[in-house]
């Protein structure tokens, strides 16, 4: 990482002059024939690329209504163009969202609408050459598909939809990115994106047993397979081995163990990420999907619930019901499925978990919110309530919060930088220029109000976070899981 | 009859046509493209109405681009009310004979002219002088914002300056709608006006005005936050989970133990 120029954190994020081409040389690595063949992809660039990607984007244009209407609905007004972590950390205009877009929207123009096919050079359409393609596989792994962008686009245009279908394109001729299809590789064969297999995994929850009965002398179990439990918890496989996620696993443990609610893992179906979703294709999604339906119909439980993960919450909050739905089979007194701090915020205002505030007074937290729960999701009852729900839990296990600028949180939340299928560390210079918008937020509450911790609710951010935070000169540790906040303050056995 | 009324004639039918023809034939495209999966900005409203509000501020107000870029609203929005109070007054042109309230319209619609050309020079001079949208310009953009300008500039002379030809113009009109042509005025404003809008009606369905019926079918404007299974009844999931679940240390847990 020596080699990157970390940006310097100022009292704001400066609009940065425009440094044409200055990420043009980042790719990530390509995957390999293997990983590409087990997604059903060419293993390397097909012989007539061109036809195949301009045949393919014609597909998906007409399967989709929101590629079409944003691909023709640009008026280049350009109030996405500074909305970009990636622009502001980078300068580059190419990540500026519509100059993102156009990138494609340029080829679509030239082979699908007539003005371009008679009058490229007027409305800037070009022919898909492999320069341009070059250009997508470069830009189009620079969009964390955080939708920031078309919170403030007049139309709407969601960018993330737009790489999402270029990314789809580059694997149907053949260019794959390694980072994402090689973990969809993993979860078809093993279960999980880190691979784990099911003794391995066994293995770890025993370890996490012992461990918390060491520290609390509770018998807090962390159950497998467990047919007819009354959850079943579908959560990143992070949760299940990683700082700072294996905190937030202990969190959600204590809850279903204080709250009496039984709940099991699942070993089929061991992660919530659906990296599908960053690739676009809707085929690999509804499989990976699928395998939470027949767990949950096999272990025939009455709940599922999402631990904490922001793009699987997406998934699983706006598109299991088209993909796998619909859970009907589920007990319908619960939203199908739920978010873990959905159930957390519930129980505590029933009062069913005795919580002590005091082990959290060593701590000013903050609260980060994903890009993925707050622009397209939702929790409670309320629209907002992706905000309001994890910030109540927070606050109800934590006497010192403090929110970060306003401009930063909720729907206008930055992306941690690293989303979208981009953790990986063939990309880390734009995870660490990426990051600079929150980090600048963070570190103004950090010099105003003492904070000491940032908590969240996705095991990408919290993985990202942990990596880049001492670019910028903040410990790693600061960042926390909202559910070790939570199983920090519960008192274990002390209900009455 | 003159070679130039029934060229115009003709040139003013045909780009009614493609006009018309080109935005209905879109739309329906719109309309028959699916949107299989539930991709609404949240906070995203939970019913049809709400959802109708929503658009309704996006299409009223320019709500996110408000949020988005103060001055591009500010221009943009300008440009838009004063074009639809001048398009509004154009229906002199059309309504024979001309109503009360257009009757009293009329001087909005006319002096909103110099709100458009301020307008359009606002949007023109920030998308040469701001690099990032520079960056992003195509000449149909300066072309659009171009054949704007002179639509406003003859128009507006022709209103406040040589007024000579309106009612010869009107009667021009009249007779395209009624298929029965009247000579048309040949001062050079009104055939340089007539030119400029038929090569914008004819232009705008192959072109980014199709922002216009687009921001309709804008799946994350538009759609309904409905996609999950809700709780039923109070959908008070909390209060199920206590009632329904025995005391801690529960039994319920150890039968879900291993
Ligand atoms: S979706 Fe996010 S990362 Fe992609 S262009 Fe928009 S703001 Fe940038
Ligand atoms: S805000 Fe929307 S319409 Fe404006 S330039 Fe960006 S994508 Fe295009």
């Amino acid at each position: 990482m020596s080699d990157i120029e970390v940006p310097v954190l100022q009292d704001y994020v400066p609009t940065p002059e425009l440094k044409p081409g200055a990420m043009s040389h980042l790719k990530p690595f390509k995957a390999s024939p293997e990983h590409q063949a087990a997604l059903g992809f060419p293993g390397t660039l097909v012989d007539d690329w061109q036809e195949v990607a301009i045949r393919r984007l014609g597909e998906l244009v007409d399967g989709s209504r929101a590629l079409r209407v944003y691909l023709d609905s640009c008026v280049k007004c350009g109030a996405c163009t500074d909305k970009c972590h990636y622009f502001l950390g980078t300068g580059d205009p190419r990540n500026m969202p519509v100059a993102r877009q156009d990138l494609l929207r340029k080829v679509y123009r030239r082979y699908y609408t007539w003005a371009g096919r008679w009058f490229p050079w007027l409305v800037g359409a070009t022919d898909l050459t492999e320069e341009v393609l070059d250009s997508w596989y470069s830009y189009y792994h620079q969009c964390s598909q955080c939708r920031r962008c078309s919170v403030f686009c007049p139309f709407g245009i969601d960018t993330a939809e737009i790489s999402m279908a270029a990314r789809e394109i580059l694997d149907s001729v053949g260019v794959g990115q390694k980072y994402c299809n090689e973990i969809l590789g993993k979860v078809h064969k093993i279960g999980n994106n880190l691979g784990l297999p099911e003794p391995a995994l066994r293995n770890t929850l025993e370890g996490l047993e012992e461990d918390v009965k060491d520290a609390t002398g509770v018998d807090v179990r962390f159950p497998v397979d467990v047919v007819g439990a009354e959850v079943l918890l579908i959560t990143p496989s992070a949760d299940f081995f990683a700082e700072p996620h294996i905190d937030g696993l202990i969190g959600y443990a204590k809850v279903f163990h204080q709250a009496g609610i039984s709940w099991t893992l699942s070993s089929q179906a061991s992660e919530a990420a659906n990296f599908a979703m960053f690739i676009g294709s809707r085929e690999q999604m509804q499989k990976v999907a699928q395998r939470v339906r027949d767990a949950a119909i096999a272990l025939k439980v009455k709940r599922i619930v999402v631990g904490e993960c922001g793009h699987a919450w997406r998934v699983a909050y706006a598109f299991w019901s088209t993909l796998i739905g619909p859970l009907d089979f589920l007990d319908p007194r619960y939203p199908r499925p739920q978010h873990i701090c959905e159930v957390t915020e519930g129980l505590i205002a029933r009062g069913a978990l005795k919580l002590d505030m005091s082990a959290n007074d060593d701590k000013v937290v903050t609260f980060h919110d994903s890009c993925n729960v707050a622009r397209a999701t939702r929790m409670g009852d309320r629209p907002g309530g992706q905000f309001t729900v994890p910030r109540s839990v927070i606050r109800s296990v934590c006497a010192h919060f403090v929110d970060m600028d306003p401009a930063t949180i909720g729907d206008r939340t930055f992306c941690c930088g690293g989303g979208g299928g981009l953790l990986t560390d063939d990309l880390m210079e734009l995870r660490v220029k990426g990051a600079l918008p929150r980090m600048q937020a963070l570190n103004a509450v950090v010099q105003d109000n003492k904070v000491t911790h940032m908590a969240a609710i996705c095991a990408i951010c919290k993985t990202q976070f942990s990596k880049v935070l001492p670019s910028y000169g903040l410990p790693r540790e600061m960042v926390i899981s909202v559910h070790q906040l939570v199983g920090d303050a519960i008192v274990l056995g002390a209900k009455d | 009859m003159s070679a130039w009324t029934i060229g115009y004639a003709v040139l003013l039918y045909v780009a009614f046509t493609v006009l018309v023809g080109g935005v209905v034939y879109k739309i329906g495209i719109y309309a028959m493209t699916p949107a299989p999966l539930r991709i609404p900005t949240m906070p995203a409203p939970r019913t049809r109405s709400g959802v109708a509000m929503r658009l309704g501020r996006e299409v009223a107000l320019f709500a996110s681009l408000f949020r988005g870029d103060k001055w591009a609203w500010i221009w943009s929005y300008l440009f838009h009310v004063s074009l639809l109070l001048v398009l509004i007054q154009h229906l002199r042109y059309v309504l024979v004979p001309v109503p009360q309230w257009l009757v009293f319209e009329s001087p909005f619609g006319s002096y909103a002219a110099f709100v458009l050309l301020i307008s359009l020079a606002g949007l023109l001079g920030r998308r040469l002088m701001i690099a990032r949208v520079r960056f992003v310009t195509a000449p149909s953009d300066y072309l659009i914002l171009v054949l704007l300008l002179l639509i406003a500039a003859t128009g507006a002379l022709m209103r406040f300056v040589d007024r000579a030809n309106i009612v010869g113009f009107k009667a021009f009109i009249q007779g395209v709608m009624a298929l029965h042509l009247e000579p048309l005025p040949l001062s050079p404003l009104i055939l340089v006006h007539v030119a400029s809008v038929a090569g914008l009606m004819v232009i705008f369905p192959f072109s980014k005005l199709l922002h216009a019926p687009g921001v309709f079918f804008s799946p994350t404007r538009n759609q309904v936050d409905s996609s999950r299974l809700e709780a039923q009844g109070a959908g008070d999931a909390s209060a199920a989970d206590v009632s329904a679940q025995p005391q801690a240390h529960a039994p319920a847990m150890r039968e879900g133990a291993r």
